[in-house]
């Protein structure tokens, strides 16, 4: 009896595992059908004449190259500078003592919960501000997605970061001091090594923030195509009556083939570094 | 993570921060190590929602945006308009309503798929996970664009396989009328957020001690018992944050309602409040209009916060 259901459940596990995959199995597959095969609709779940005609057509005719290297720039440049300062807050706020510090806890959960969408408006006109000062902050420059992307990272990657350097023994800092450690050397040398799986689990999130976004690109990137980012590119790219799917199909593709390699890369410390933050 | 033994302070430590006055000098590295993070914060979020209210209590159009003209304060007249407009609460409404399906199927479908990987082996559950990690870390431009070839007039593969079942569903198009395309987005939203409620919830579940599943069989509950009384009791504090955690994303849907209808669908029938406040900032360049919207979009999500501050104290 019991191996009957075990047997079901793995059957059910199966099935759904096929169904969950499927959308994306299809994305490549149709990525790689020559077009007639689509133009066909042609509902074979295989293809017996795979080509990169698509990817070929997104990367030369619509210059998919240069929105994957602006997309990866914003994202990573996100990344270094939130791991940073999101790991010095974290520092600050569980191991330091200070007048205020509950205060700033609150208001960084709250920070958590403001709908950053909302702010597209006062952005736009604050954007456009800064970019008479600090032109590569300005409208249609890639700065000002990364400045934007950093502070909506933040508060989330203090917050999560917060469990894995509250987590590091106290005596450890007592040791490094008797040993001469400056407070510098310590936190560099021996916390940030210490809360590498918290770090990669809030790179990720802010990494996938910035590589999503669609809504600032669309507001901060009105002119030139030179700093268009990926979703902007595919966006442009789909034309309501005339829709090269193949095409649309291969820079997608194209867009989910980084997060894909990045997630499964960190999977065991996404799982443990989340799991980290909701135990706090 | 294992935690040490608490041993007492050496009692030289003592003394060389009794001597060094670790307060003032916490005081001080704690202002440099904040320092970044604040700056940020301050300049790019806390800046910009006193913008955003203020902008909202302003006549901002293209004429005020360009400096053409000057700023005309017109107190809560923007909110006035707002609520005056019978779209305003139809997009309301929609968007309450489509947020909450999305979170309910969500929490079901989630929750489900965390108890059946719980009951498989290995394998199945290890590919099980494998799809649902593709799905959560798909891009929502490049899922919303798959979601909407497979369900495609033409070359969908939605319509090919049904109408060669006899439906009557060539050519159909699937974004035409407003519940059938609501329901796709919702469709592509549930595909691309379970996985974080499945992974959430399976993790709470294998966390739970095996002998407190036993004793309850032991003393003679019944599965369906022993799920309602023991280990929904123990999962709650979870179930309770993806809950706030998928209202929070899924009331703030931008991406997928914007590209899959074409920016809020036929003659608008598609608008949630972020594309709406979008549209009209931006498309309408109603800039004070638009404002107000981001600012009644916040203030309701600041209140499911203050939920979501309650349940983190639930937590053990």
């Amino acid at each position: 009896m019991a191996a009957v259901r075990r047997r079901a459940a793995d059957v059910a596990c199966l099935a759904v595992a096929l169904v969950v995959a499927f959308p994306l199995y299809w994305m490549v597959l149709s990525a790689l059908r020559p077009a007639g095969e689509i133009q066909a609709a042609d509902p074979r779940p295989w293809t017996l004449a795979p080509t990169v005609d698509s990817f070929r057509r997104v990367l030369t005719a619509q210059d998919f190259g240069r929105y994957f290297l602006n997309s990866l720039l914003v994202a990573v440049v996100v990344v270094a500078l939130s791991l940073v300062a999101s790991f010095l807050a974290a520092v600050a706020l569980t191991r330091l003592r200070f007048r205020g510090r509950t205060v700033l806890l609150v208001m960084l959960l709250v920070a958590q919960m403001v709908p950053v969408e909302a702010l597209t408006i006062p952005l736009f006109f604050l954007v456009r501000f800064y970019g008479d000062v600090v032109p590569a902050v300005g409208l249609n420059q890639l700065g000002s997605l990364v400045v934007v992307h950093l502070a909506f990272s933040l508060p989330f990657a203090i917050w999560m970061l917060r469990g894995f350097t509250a987590a590091v023994p106290a005596e450890l800092e007592e040791a490094a001091a008797l040993d001469g450690a400056s407070r510098f050397r310590f936190t560099w040398q021996v916390l940030f090594p210490l809360v590498a799986p918290g770090l990669v689990a809030a790179s990720v999130v802010s990494f996938v923030h910035a590589w999503n976004d669609f809504l600032f690109a669309k507001t901060f990137l009105i002119s030139g195509t030179e700093t268009r980012t990926l979703p902007l590119g595919l966006l442009v790219f789909f034309k309501p009556e005339e829709q090269d799917w193949g095409a649309i199909m291969a820079g997608a593709t194209l867009m989910t083939i980084p997060v894909l390699v990045f997630f499964v890369a960190v999977q065991r410390h996404l799982v443990s570094g989340l799991g980290g933050s909701v135990k706090g | 993570m294992a935690l040490p033994p608490v041993t007492p302070a050496a009692p030289a430590d003592r003394t060389r921060s009794a001597r060094q006055g670790p307060h003032r000098d916490d005081g001080r590295a704690a202002l440099l190590y904040l320092a970044p993070a604040a700056v940020v914060l301050l300049a790019l979020m806390a800046y910009p929602i006193y913008q955003l209210v203020v902008i909202s209590l302003h006549d901002y159009g293209q004429a005020q945006a360009s400096g053409a003209a000057p700023l005309v304060f017109l107190g809560l007249e923007n909110y006035r308009t707002l609520l005056g407009d019978p779209q305003f609460w139809d997009v309301l409404a929609a968007t309450v309503v489509f947020a909450a399906v999305c979170v309910v199927a969500t929490m079901l479908v989630g929750t489900a798929l965390a108890v059946l990987a719980s009951r498989a082996g290995p394998v199945p559950r290890t590919l099980l996970f494998l799809a649902a990690l593709g799905a959560w870390a798909t891009p929502t431009m490049a899922g919303s664009y798959v979601w909407l070839f497979l369900f495609d007039q033409d070359f969908g593969l939605v319509n090919e396989v049904l109408s060669s079942l006899g439906l009557p569903l060539s050519g159909h198009s699937w974004t035409f009328e407003r519940l059938s395309a609501f329901g796709l987005v919702a469709a592509e939203i549930v595909w691309c957020s379970f996985p974080f409620v499945m992974v959430t919830v399976y993790a709470g579940i294998t966390a739970i001690p095996r002998e407190v599943v036993e004793a309850a069989a032991l003393d003679g509950a019944s599965a369906v018992r022993t799920a309602t009384s023991v280990v929904l009791p123990i999962l709650r504090p979870l179930l309770a944050i993806a809950t706030i955690q998928s209202i929070i994303w899924d009331f703030k849907v931008f991406t997928q309602i914007y590209v899959m209808t074409g920016g809020g669908g036929v003659a608008g029938q598609n608008l949630v409040l972020n594309v709406f406040a979008y549209q009209k900032a931006f498309a309408g360049e109603q800039y004070g209009l638009g404002a107000a919207i981001g600012v009644v979009m916040t203030v309701l999500l600041l209140a499911v916060t203050g939920l979501y501050v309650r349940a983190q104290r639930w937590r053990p």
